[in-house]
Parts: structure tokens; sequence; C-alpha cells
């Protein structure tokens, strides 16, 4: 790899497994944030708990891993408290579908301008194996020793029929296109959700590199991500999966944007001082 | 007028009034204008509220108390009641005695010996029922005297807001009920409460407003919530200041996403708090714990109601110690500060913010629903020497977040200020915030640099108040809001030697607590739990098992006269 100051100059002690689409993915996500010119000091990354909220510690830049499924509260926090810095999320489908999904569903309606890349691989990984919430029917685990008999969650049509503004879907088969997604994904004024295919080399021997290349396609040119309806209806198709940026709204003000806080000041928090006047003058009024 | 039974009532220095009626009846505007307006004729004032949890029907009730002399805690005795419901009579049945004084509408009411007066026959008078609270409240302030001129303006400044003949219509009210209450001055009930000038200039605040104005004047910039009784009102209080004071209030799905929205919050530099009450606290509790792992600091309010589960949702009581003292697995330095008062709730509020920051621990402020809800006429706050302490560090490029240090506190940096990188991981990290797994070395280093902050945290520690007699045979033992019922039971007591020792900071513990203990031959232990929670924790600080307890977890607050008598015997026996 070339030069990035993402990087890491040592070597570093990668936790995934050999073959992990997860490193295809940290490829794409290096690339894309040395091609977009962005400062170390005003990225930060934040996630949960999983293989691929590990992504952090191999980022050259700030981060912040917190609790499993909880990444979305603290990265809209962060964002809120300085808009100044680039917030990316990174998790995966059981971190945000399953144990983070109420904190997905509203930071939908907040709208932070933060961008989440979930990386999808239709198993629980870091526990050995069990079904995530997007491992397709049929599949047996060693839980779900009948094969899985929920409906897989569709977090492309769940993300357009909340009006996510920007909704795209990658495959770590394919670095150079992922990264471009992921570029536009992280320019996109607004909470934007990249869901990336990914295989799980070790225990998920169904959905394997070639199955997903075998059951997706690349949308084309002709294709209008900005109409709601026609999104929807294709973010409605399974095997195969459309690839590339599924819905498009430019605009939805973001969460930041609408905050008081910032309409007269554009300051990060910490940059400010609290007049104590204000208690004088509330506390006055009480008498 | 049609008066009832007429009873000459004489009332000295002390007057404990009770309005009561149904959920949206209006007892709210009666005792916020009322209280206001006596306040301002000169009275020292105490006000507090029970209610149910629904917002139409049942009964609720506020304790009016209107002195001489400063006044801060809950009376059992009820001097006037007004019932606006026939219901009201058997909720507060336990309350009223041959020298409770009921005044009312007879025919609604119905109760034997009560003076009728028709409030709401006053309203339609005047175009509406709606107007009969307001006659309620001239009447009142007609009976203590406040002048006709000072009860109409304050009632047209109160409706301000509203269009000219409401105001106008109200404004009408309240001087028809002034009148009945001049007469009633004059004939029927004698008032003896002298004026204070010296209150003029002091504010009424609740403790709900005390902790969102302490949590501003800490630097909190970043308020978030998810509503819920009894801390609700410092999230609207937040939100009311926010447009003034340029902070962020956000309310947040639910109180998993509180806590960890409020870490983030911490980390990028805010100072954040989180509110809520127990059922909601029991939610953060891994939050908590991430904030003991990653060391952000972190800010918690607590306004404690009875539990388990939903429990008695709009009552009080001091049940959720060990519930905050033990949330969060594994281990970790914290802070569990419990105000004793509405002056305190404003004090530690504040202070929170700067020992959250400081020893970059999580701190929480146990308050409970009496003193959400309480308030009384207290000197304005001094704010003039308040400064928030500034504890970050602008980061250099070779920054590591969790730097071992001799105090176990380490610099602390924000992203985007300094060249540095901000690394902060749950999972066991290394100096720099990455994850090791190391168990030979990192793993016990860390566990002892986070538990090395303990040390100066208790440099730190607000004493407890020692209170009463120097040498006291019998020592009261109570912590947060019991502070003031328990000092005016110890008044009225009068006992040369009977002490109080008040806690308001609960954890860490300081030492020297055994010493208090051991001067006393008697010790009680006085809570809002039913099984002593801080009793315990005195105990494994001293060795002490303190035997004789009051505990009270019926909902409903300690009132002075419960504890003079449930104190009574152990200072005969001493």
């Amino acid at each position: 790899m070339t030069a990035n100051r993402f990087n890491f100059e040592q070597t570093i002690d990668i936790a995934w497994c050999p073959g992990c689409g997860n490193y295809a993915i940290r490829r794409a996500l290096l690339a894309a944030l040395e091609e977009l010119g962005l400062e170390r000091e005003k990225v930060v990354m934040v996630s949960g708990i999983g293989q691929a909220a590990k992504m952090p510690q191999y980022i050259n830049a700030h981060f912040f891993n917190g609790l499993h499924g909880r990444a979305l509260p603290p990265a809209t926090a962060i964002k809120a408290c300085n808009p100044d810095l680039t917030v990316i999320v990174e998790s995966g489908d059981g971190d945000m579908y399953g144990e983070g999904g109420n904190h997905f569903l509203h930071a939908t309606r907040r709208n932070p301008d933060i961008t989440l890349f979930v990386h999808d691989n239709m198993i629980y990984g870091l526990t050995k194996g069990q079904a995530s919430p997007t491992t397709r029917l049929g599949m047996k685990t060693p839980v779900q020793v009948e094969g899985v008999f929920e409906k897989p969650l569709n977090p492309m049509a769940l993300a357009v029929s909340l009006d996510v503004p920007f909704v795209a879907r990658a495959s770590a088969a394919d670095i150079d296109q992922t990264k471009e997604i992921m570029k536009r994904a992280i320019l996109h004024r607004g909470f934007s959700l990249v869901d990336i295919f990914q295989p799980c080399v070790s225990f998920n021997k169904f959905n394997t590199f070639k199955w997903f290349k075998d059951n997706s396609y690349y949308l084309d040119d002709a294709y209008d991500p900005t109409d709601r309806v026609g999104a929807f209806r294709k973010a409605l198709e399974e095997e195969p999966f459309p690839l590339g940026i599924i819905y498009l709204n430019n605009d939805r003000a973001p969460f930041e944007e609408n905050l008081p806080v910032y309409r007269h000041d554009k300051r990060p928090l910490y940059q400010r001082d609290f007049p104590m006047e204000i208690i004088r003058d509330i506390l006055k009024q009480k008498t | 007028m049609v008066w009832g039974k007429a009873v000459a009532h004489i009332i000295k220095e002390d007057l404990s009034v009770v309005l009561a009626g149904e959920a949206g009846q209006g007892i709210q505007t009666i005792e916020a204008i009322l209280t206001r307006l006596l306040k301002r004729g000169g009275f020292n004032i105490f006000a507090t509220k029970e209610y149910m949890s629904r917002v139409r029907g049942g009964v609720n009730s506020t304790e009016i108390r209107i002195a001489s002399h400063k006044v801060s805690a809950f009376l059992d005795r009820i001097d006037i009641l007004i019932p606006l419901n026939r219901e009201s009579l058997p909720h507060l049945a336990y309350r009223t005695g041959e020298n409770t004084l009921i005044i009312g509408e007879k025919d609604k009411i119905g109760a034997q010996g009560m003076l009728d007066v028709p409030f709401t026959k006053i309203g339609l008078e005047l175009g509406n029922a709606i107007y009969a609270n307001v006659v309620a409240v001239g009447m009142v302030a007609g009976l203590l005297g406040i002048d006709r001129t000072l009860c109409s303006d304050y009632t047209a400044e109160y409706f301000a807001r509203q269009p000219e003949d409401v105001r106008l219509k109200n404004r009408e009210a309240v001087t028809r009920g002034h009148e009945i209450g001049v007469n009633l001055a004059r004939e029927t009930i004698w008032i003896e409460i002298k004026r204070d000038p010296g209150i003029a200039g002091d504010i009424m605040i609740t403790g709900g407003e005390a902790v969102a104005l302490g949590a501003l004047a800490g630097g909190c910039n970043y308020l978030c919530a998810y509503p819920m009784s009894p801390a609700t009102s410092v999230l609207v209080n937040m939100a009311d200041y926010s447009k003034r004071a340029d902070i962020i209030v956000e309310q947040v799905e639910d109180e998993v996403g509180v806590v960890n929205m409020a870490i983030g919050a911490w980390y990028a530099g805010a100072r954040a708090m989180a509110s809520t009450s127990g059922g909601g606290f029991a939610l953060m509790t891994e939050g908590i714990s991430l904030a003991g792992a990653i060391e952000t600091p972190l800010v918690v309010h607590v306004a404690q109601r009875p539990g388990p589960a939903t429990g008695l949702p709009t009552r009080t009581e001091q049940g959720d110690l060990n519930l905050v003292l033990y949330a969060g697995h594994g281990v970790f330095p914290r802070i569990i500060l419990a105000p004793r008062s509405i002056e305190d709730a404003f004090i530690l509020s504040r202070k929170a913010f700067d020992l959250a920051d400081k020893h970059q621990v999580p701190v929480f402020i146990l308050t409970d629903q009496y003193l959400m809800d309480s308030y009384y006429n207290t000197p304005l706050f001094a704010t003039e020497e308040l400064r928030i302490g500034k504890y970050v560090t602008e980061t250099k490029e070779d920054y590591a977040r969790y730097r071992l240090t001799e105090n176990g506190v380490s610099p602390r940096g924000i992203p985007g200020h300094g060249s540095g990188i901000v690394r902060v991981d749950s999972d066991e990290h290394d100096e720099g915030g990455f994850i090791t797994e190391d168990f030979i070395e990192t793993r016990n280093r860390m566990v002892e640099k986070r538990l090395r902050k303990f040390d100066a945290i208790r440099e730190d520690i607000v004493t407890p108040i020692l209170r009463g007699a120097r040498d006291y045979k019998t020592l009261l033992i109570g912590w947060g809001s019991t502070f003031h019922a328990l000092s005016e039971a110890m008044d009225r007591l009068d006992r040369k030697d009977v002490a109080m020792l008040h806690f308001s900071w609960l954890y860490p513990l300081p030492t020297g607590i055994r010493e208090y203990l051991a001067r006393a031959q008697t010790i009680v232990i006085i809570e809002g739990n039913a099984t002593a929670q801080f009793g315990d924790q005195l105990k494994l600080a001293t060795g002490v098992d303190i035997g004789n307890r009051i505990l009270k977890y019926n909902g409903m607050p300690f009132s002075v006269e419960e504890l003079v008598e449930k104190i009574r015997p152990y200072t005969v026996r001493s």
C-alpha cells in the first residue's frame, strides 16, 4: 500500500482471521480517507463491539470504542459537540441492527452528519457463529439448530423507509467501488449508511466471496437514487442484491444544523466560556 | 354569604394550608400564584406537593406553610384545608383533626363544620367556573392581610400573556376572594404571623430548578434525558434555559442512549449530564461501567422514587443508593452526592462537574421526588465567585490518553484540540488506548491506576454536618433530603443531649465517622427506605452496626411530627 497518513508506521497486530473481508474494507477506508484529504486530527472513528468494531484500532485517527450496539449515541454527541470533526461509525450487522437497533432508528430521525459503515457478514463472528439479524433463512448454526426461520432484516429497505438521506450498499469483494461509495458517504451532509457485504471465512460457509459476487450487481448510471419510491422498490430486491447508492436525499438538514447552539456561534462547545451572569439573571427572576 | 358552623380559630407563627383537588383542577396554578404573592407580602414560605400518577382525576394536594420564621420541611398538620373535590377529604383524613378548618363549597364537599365559601358560584358570576381557583387565591391572601392592590396587580402580572378579558376577570376574581378573606380574618380566624422584611430579596426555586441551575453553573452544556417522573423537571428546566445559555438539550430514545450520548459528549469536550429516575438509571448501568473504563467524566442525576419496577411513580423514597453505588460491572471509582436542601442541590450539582472532570469518574447527584418538588424562600445564591474548572489539556503529537501517573489521573485531551490523537477503548487498554490482553503487566497497572484516584477523591470530600448538642448522648444520622425535617424535629425536641450528623456526600465515605459514633450512647439512623442502605455503608466504613432505625418507605416524605414522635423514645432512654 502507498503512503497513507491514516496507516500506522509500525506493524500492528490485527485481530481478524486470515482472509477476512474486513481487510478489504480497511484498505478501502484507508484509501478513502487519504483521497478525501482529511486530517487525522479531525477524524473520529466510533464503534461498539464486534470484529468490525475493532476497525478504529487499526486506523490512525481518534477513536471512541464503546459498548456493544451503542456506537451511534456517542457518535451523534461527538459531532454535536464539535461539528468540525468528521465522525465515522464502524459496526457489524449484529452490533448495529441487533443490539443497537433502537439507536439506529432514532439516529435516522436525528440525522446527524456522520457516516455509518456496517460490515454485513450475515453472521455473528466474535461469538463464533450464531445467526445475526441479517442471516439468510434456513442457515443452520450451533444455536439455530433447525435453521433460521426468523425473517432477515433488510437494512436498505428499512433505511429508505426512514428517509436516511444516503443509503448505499457495497461489497468487500470490490475495494475500488467500496472506496468510492465510502468517499461519497463521508462527503454527504447528513446521516449516511453504507451496508458492506463481507464474507466471514470462519463462521459463514454459505455466504462466501463467490456467493456475494454471484448474488449482487451494480446499479447502472440510468438509476435515479433520488426517487424514494423507486429506491424502496430497488431496496426490496434480494438475490441478486443491488450495489451502489440506492437512495439519496439532499434536502434534509443535519442534526447539528438544527441545534440552536450553533445558530449564532459556530465554535465547538469546548472553545466556549459559560457566562455566569446568565445564572444570576435567571435567579433574580425567581425573587 | 352563608356561614357554616362558625368557629373562632387562632393561628400563630406558622400556618399550614393545604389545597387539594383532582388533577387538572388547577391546584398548581393556585399554588404558584399564592406562594409568590405571600412571599411578596413578606411571609416565609414553604411548599411541597404530592400527586397521583395520572393526568386527570384522583386527588393531588399541595401544602403551603406560611410562617414568621424560615420553614423548610413537610408537616402532617393541616390548619386550613381547601378541598376542591369531595375525594380530598378521605385522602387527607389521616392528617386532619378537630383543629383543621375546612373551607370550601359546602354543597360540593359536604364536610361537617366547614366554612362555606362558594368559589364556583363567584366564578360563574364572573362568567366561568374556572375563576373559582383565583377566588380561592384571593381568599387566602385576604386572610393573611395581603394588600389588596398587591393581590390584584400580581394576579394581572401572572396572567399577563392571557387576553385582556381573561386578565381582568382573574383580577376581579382575586379581589372578590380577597374581600371574603379579609372578612374571615375579622370575624372567624385570627392569624398572628409576623412579616419578615428581610426576605424581600429571597428567591424561591424547586429542587428541580436548583439541580438544573447548579448544573449550568458547573458548566453543563449538554443535557440528555428520557422523560421520567420525578426527574423530568430538570430536563424541562434545562430546555427552558437552553436558548439563553447556549446549551444542547436532547431528549433521547431511551436511557441506554442517554448515558452513551452523555459520555460521547464529554469525550468531545462538552460537560454533559444525564438525568433520570431509578428505573431509567437501571438501563444506564452498562454505560456507567463504560465511563469507569474509559475514564471519561460523567454526571448523572438520579431523582429517586419508590420501586421496585414502576413502584409509585410520583412519590418519594431514598431507595436507590445501593443501585447507584453498585451500578456497572467491574471495579472503578465513583462519587455519590445527595443534596440535603435546595441550596445544597445548587452547590453540589455545580460541584459534581468539577469533581467528574478533575478525577475522571462518574459522579452521581442523588435526589428524590420530595426535593425535586419542594421549595421555600432562601437568600439569592452567591454566584460572583463561581468559576468553571478547566481540566482539558491541549494534546501534543506524542499524546497517550492513559499515561500512567502517580495519582492515577492522566491528562485528558479531546479530539481536535491539539495535535495528538485521543483513543479510548472499553476493552482493557494500554497507555495509548489500544486494546491489550497483557495480563502480565498492563492489566494490573490499569486497574491500580484507576483505583489510585480514590486517594485524591478523598481529599475533596464534603464532610457531614453535625448539628445540635456538642455533648450529645443521642446521635441521629440521616442523608439527603431529610435534613430540614430532621432539623425541625430536633428543634422541637429541644434537648441538650441530642445531635444529628447529616451526610450529603455519601461515597466514598470520609474517615473519622467512627469518632462521631463513639461519642454517642444511642445512635439512630433515619432513612427513607426499608433496609437502611446508608446504615449498611456506615457499618462497612466503621464496623458499627446501627440497630436503631427509623425507616419510611410508603412513598411520602418524613414529616416533622412523625420524626419527633419516633425520635423521642431514643432520647428518653438515653
